[in-house]
């Protein structure tokens, strides 16, 4: 279980995260929505100990880890995975070598069982003929997919996803979102997912939370989202139209 | 006048700061030194690329410093009849200051922009938070390999200078100035001491501390965007080349009342 509580990140004087508190319950997949730059990126960095806050504290299984050094927050992070919202694949080495890096710090497998484990995760993500490429040579897309087998090669307890979906066609976005609900179903992982893909949202999601002026506004069950009557989380979920108009538009087809 | 002094106050903090800095990546990696298991194959790939490969460069500087050293000198003490003290010249010159002093700005140019940027490029592009989120520590796989490598490497490359820059020296003495050799080589062995050679290589190790530290340090705080890693390189070769060339007088000096020529 992660904890967050009261936290608080100012950057040069402009407070992106004002008073955050939340929990993320193991072997559930929350999603986080919110307008760009709001801050979602910057919560998922504190999750891990990736930034660190001016306030409050991030509670992982019940450890504090908001004091403790790299070295300390070492064995915590390979509990994680991170897919970054600019995938951040290391650009020196191939799309292989990249998935097969978590696997490699880790020292307790042998090379044969690495490459199979790669292999497995490159298919899911429709990478394996681009594995011997390097980060330059692919889309953005395809970047995010490797970076997507990266984050979960190792099968971590907790994986943070920065956008898993944007940038993809809606058939491979699918699959990702297949993949998410694996992980979560096979392996038990406790997935935290920023996105503004709403269909991705409510199709992925058990809880979906909305950060919105440096607080989590509204927190529900996809079914809950969806069907509430507050107009700052309509507005968002609808894209701006009210739900009249929308209505009214699917009218107009016939 | 009144304006100036809270902008050196500033300009002060912010030196200090980042001596500070470089101070804390030093800890960092002696700490990491001792409590990781080393990562050879990293280690010797940063020795192939900033030893090996910056041979061609060193070797072209040594050469060439050791023959306009030579023809300089050569020409000057004929003047006094004194040619026969061309070599120890020469090659206490190359030994002590000049292969070490132009083979570090050599490899502060080639290889100190060249880690800047690589470090500088991986922070930018998050690289450097993705090996973090992993559990590994950018100092274990990235600093340390390039630190222990450029200890190895500029040593070496010192002493290769020292020799090439001596050797073309003798040549150009005995081909160009018509100094006969056998005095070359023979005076210069006499007045030439392991002290000498020692100290130069002393030097050089030092050298390659800072170069790496200051490299690194560089690359790490490189600010968003290809502006900011452009101005994190530049820095990198201006202050490591700096601190070279300041800090070699200080250890000459040093370097002599402990151990006096
Ligand atoms: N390292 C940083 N230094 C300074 N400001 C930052 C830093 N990282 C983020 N910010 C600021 O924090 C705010 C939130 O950024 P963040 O990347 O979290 O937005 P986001 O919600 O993920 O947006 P998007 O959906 O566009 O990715 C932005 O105003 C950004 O300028
Ligand atoms: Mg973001």
């Amino acid at each position: 279980m992660i904890q967050i509580e009261g936290l608080q990140k100012v950057f040069n004087g402009v407070t992106v995260l004002l008073d955050v508190n939340f929990e993320i319950q193991d072997g559930e997949t929350t999603v986080i929505i919110g307008p760009s730059g709001v801050g979602k990126s910057v919560l998922l960095k504190h999750l891990c100990g990736l930034l660190k806050p001016d306030a409050g504290r991030v509670l992982v299984n019940g450890t504090d880890i908001v004091p403790l050094s790299e070295r300390a927050l070492s064995p915590i992070r390979k509990q994680f995975g991170f897919l970054f919202q600019g995938a951040a694949l290391f650009d020196s080495m191939t799309v292989f070598d990249n998935v097969a890096f978590p696997l490699r710090e880790e020292r307790k497998f042998d090379e044969a069982e690495i490459s199979q484990r790669v292999e497995e995760a490159l298919v899911i993500v429709d990478l394996f003929d681009a594995k011997n490429k390097k980060p330059a040579e692919l889309s953005g897309g395809m970047r995010k997919r490797a970076g997507l087998a990266r984050a979960c090669v190792a099968r971590p307890k907790y994986i943070l996803y920065d956008e898993p979906t944007t940038g993809l066609d809606p058939i491979l976005a699918d699959n990702i979102n297949d993949l998410v609900l694996r992980l979560q179903d096979h392996f038990h992982a406790t997935s935290v997912a920023v996105t503004h893909d709403m269909v991705s949202a409510y199709k992925i999601a058990n809880r979906i939370a909305m950060l919105h002026e440096g607080r989590i506004y509204a927190v529900g069950t996809p079914q809950e989202i969806q069907t509430t009557t507050d107009p700052i989380v309509r507005q968002f979920i609808t894209g701006g139209g009210s739900t009249q108009e929308a209505k009214h538009g699917a009218v107009s087809i016939h | 006048m009144i304006a100036v002094l809270p902008r050196f106050k500033a300009f002060l903090m912010a030196q200090l700061e980042q001596l500070g800095g470089i101070l804390l990546l030093l800890l960092d990696i002696v700490k990491t030194l001792f409590s990781q298991r080393p990562r050879w194959r990293e280690t010797t790939d940063q020795i192939c690329k900033i030893g090996w490969q910056s041979q061609a460069v060193v070797l072209i500087t040594g050469a060439f410093t050791g023959m306009v050293f030579t023809v300089q000198t050569g020409l000057q003490f004929h003047k006094v009849k004194m040619d026969t003290a061309v070599g120890p010249v020469v090659s206490i010159a190359m030994i002590r200051e000049l292969a070490p002093v132009l083979t570090a700005l050599m490899v502060a140019g080639r290889v100190g922009a060249a880690i800047a940027a690589e470090l500088g490029t991986m922070k930018v592009t998050e690289q450097l938070d993705a090996l973090r989120a992993m559990g590994t520590s950018p100092v274990d796989y990235l600093v340390l390999p390039r630190f222990v490598a450029m200890l190895v490497a500029l040593p070496l490359l010192t002493a290769e200078a020292m020799a090439f820059g001596i050797l073309s020296g003798s040549v150009v003495a005995v081909k160009m100035l018509g100094i006969d050799g056998a005095y070359f080589w023979s005076n210069m062995i006499k007045f030439t001491a392991a002290n000498d050679v020692v100290g130069g290589l002393v030097k050089s190790v030092f050298f390659a501390v800072f170069i790496a530290l200051i490299a690194c340090y560089k690359g790490f705080n490189a600010r968003e965007g290809a502006e900011g890693v452009g101005r994190a390189t530049t820095q990198a070769v201006v202050v490591s080349s700096l601190t070279v060339l300041i800090a070699n007088f200080f250890i000459a000096v040093l370097y002599n009342a402990i151990s006096p020529p």
